[in-house]
């Protein structure tokens, strides 16, 4: 006989609702009609309304996206190689710098990465004349950067636990090396890396620190302009932006998890079944 | 046409390879390692009145350690490290308070509900960070439901020459530690959980037929297994925590402040990057301990990385 562990289960529901009291807190007062951001005033949606006719939130997201689509990309491309080369090139010289340099940006404090990365550009600008002024393209470097070594852990986990006798098979039909990587390797570890631009993706939509430091004049994405707001307290408006990333972010995050496993479960039942019918 | 079957034949031999190590290595040399040699030749400069705000020998001194000499004499640096160091600390011993039984508990529900309160606690790490933070905002204002809500409590318990208008949250660092357990407790869930799941529960089984009471197999048998998940949580909340930047400035008591708030303040307001370098020099020295830690201990939690953690 087992008992309930009624302790357990209590402090399950005392956690869940630590987590989720804020953001409901958050999401009913974006629909307060008094100006005041914490004193109820009556159902209204017209914070909502403001946001739509607000060209700057507008603005800053429409470069949010594009930066995070861009560097999401880049990072993927970059992150991906450099997970390759960690899980499947024993060898290679300089081999533990590059292992560092790959784990130090995880822990890295976002101010140092942010002020370090700032006076790199600002010493390249006097230097080389490059880059002239900064915005969207030191911003998307900077983001690349940090990023990537999210996009090499997911990617260099994921190949360490795979299966290597398919690769070794290829090999031994005379496939040549960069051919198994390409036909094999790369298909077998698709929804790591995709799970690994999603990552990339939301680090960059949601970064600040790091943004604050690397922009320029003219170039606000969205947490910018939220930050330089909620500096200066607590808004309606802001609330309903809140509500609507919350929201937005949420189902598509639930949505691409439930894809991604979808897809995990039949490539395993795929393999099942040949491997049944090999035998 | 030879050039490009010559480039197609060292492609197919060892180019490809060099490409895979070469690229993402290069990127790396030249926007991580560079702007971190960057910040540790700053900390030795001198800080003068031109753009960009420092010299380098000339007629400065070529190494200046006046910085670090500041470090140890100016007490608000000293003050602001221990202040980072016991928020930060009290934090991961919150978290671990609530993020155990939590952990625990997720392991000894129905597959099913397991899954989605597993979802659950995922979920905010995809939202916005910033928003988390000013979630918690809207809560501790002085006229917020939830403010009312202690007010009363604190009024009703208390007698009344204590009796408050509000209870005053904001721009303290009982702020800054309740707004961090917020965000990095999922930190703390997720290596334990992976490190809970392991374990054998017969082994459990076995100490309750050998007459142990739940709470004492709790503590000899599962809390002794779970030390690596504890130890791997604990870091993995401590180390961004310490070096905090949002959480302070938003909610943070200025006069108190925290090195992350420190650094960016040399640098942005005072503009001294020699000592906002300086001290960043040294807040990283501070890490490499507990990192190195976490890293050892993590392989021992099995698999429970920052990776596993983020998704």
């Amino acid at each position: 006989m087992r008992r309930r562990p009624v302790f357990l289960i209590t402090m399950l529901c005392f956690g869940f609702a630590f987590f989720y009291i804020p953001i409901l807190s958050m999401i009913v007062y974006s629909f307060n009609g008094s100006r005041l951001a914490t004193v109820w005033g009556g159902f209204s949606t017209r914070w909502y309304v403001s946001l739509w006719d607000n060209r700057q939130v507008w603005a800053a997201m429409v470069l949010s996206i594009k930066i995070a689509l861009v560097s999401a990309t880049g990072a993927t491309i970059l992150g991906t190689m450099a997970g390759i080369a960690l899980a499947r090139f024993r060898k290679f010289r300089g081999r533990t710098l590059f292992s560092a340099m790959v784990t130090a940006p995880l822990v890295m404090p976002e101010v140092i990465t942010g002020i370090a990365t700032l006076m790199l550009f600002i010493l390249m600008a006097q230097w080389v004349g490059w880059p002239a002024q900064r915005g969207f393209t030191t911003v998307t470097l900077a983001h690349i950067t940090f990023s990537m070594v999210f996009v090499t852990t997911v990617v260099q986990s994921r190949l360490s636990s795979a299966d290597r006798a398919i690769e070794e098979a290829a090999m031994d039909l005379g496939s040549r090396p960069w051919q198994v990587l390409r036909d094999v390797t790369l298909p077998v570890i698709s929804p790591a890396i995709l799970s690994g631009w999603l990552l990339a993706f939301t680090i960059s939509l949601d970064d600040v620190v790091i943004t604050s430091f690397t922009t320029g004049p003219g170039a606000t994405t969205l947490p910018l302009l939220i930050w330089s707001k909620v500096k200066l307290g607590v808004t309606p408006d802001i609330n309903a932006l809140a509500t609507l990333i919350v929201v937005v972010v949420g189902i598509g995050v639930a949505l691409a998890g439930w894809i991604l496993r979808r897809a995990e479960k039949r490539r395993d039942l795929d393999a099942r079944m040949a491997f049944r019918s090999g035998t | 046409m030879r050039a490009l079957t010559g480039l197609s034949q060292w492609f197919d031999r060892r180019g490809w390879r060099d490409l895979i190590i070469g690229l993402p290595y290069v990127w790396l040399l030249v926007l991580f390692l560079l702007p971190f040699l960057i910040v540790l030749a700053m900390s030795l400069a001198t800080r003068t009145p031109t753009a960009p705000p420092f010299g380098y020998g000339g007629d400065n001194p070529l190494l200046n350690f006046e910085g670090y000499a500041r470090l140890f004499t100016d007490d608000l640096y000293i003050r602001s490290f221990l202040t980072s160091l016991m928020n930060a600390g009290v934090a991961t011993l919150f978290c671990l308070a609530l993020g155990y039984p939590m952990a625990l508990g997720l392991t000894r529900i129905s597959a099913g509900w397991r899954g989605i309160l597993l979802m659950l606690v995922i979920l905010p790490f995809w939202t916005s960070f910033l928003l988390r933070v000013y979630a918690w905002m809207g809560l501790m204002g002085r006229n917020s439901w939830f403010n009312g809500l202690l007010t009363d409590l604190w009024n009703w318990v208390t007698p009344e020459a204590w009796a408050l208008g509000h209870i005053p949250m904001m721009q303290t660092n009982f702020a800054v530690v309740l707004v961090m357990v917020y965000t990095y407790l999922p930190f703390m869930i997720l290596p334990l959980y992976a490190n809970l799941e392991r374990l054998d529960r017969a082994l459990d089984e076995a100490a309750m037929d050998l007459g142990s009471r739940p709470f004492r197999v709790f503590v000899d048998v599962t809390l002794p297994q779970s030390v690596p998940g504890i130890i791997a949580g604990g870091l993995l909340v401590f180390i961004p925590a310490a070096g905090e930047l949002v959480i302070p400035t938003l909610v943070g008591d200025a006069g108190m402040p925290m090195i992350g708030r420190v650094i960016s303040d040399e640098f942005a307001s005072a503009r001294d990057w020699p000592m906002a370098s300086s001290v960043a020099v040294v807040l990283l020295i501070l890490m490499v301990g507990p990192t190195i830690l976490y890293s050892r201990f993590n392989a021992r939690a099995e698999g429970s990385g920052p990776l596993e953690a983020q998704k």
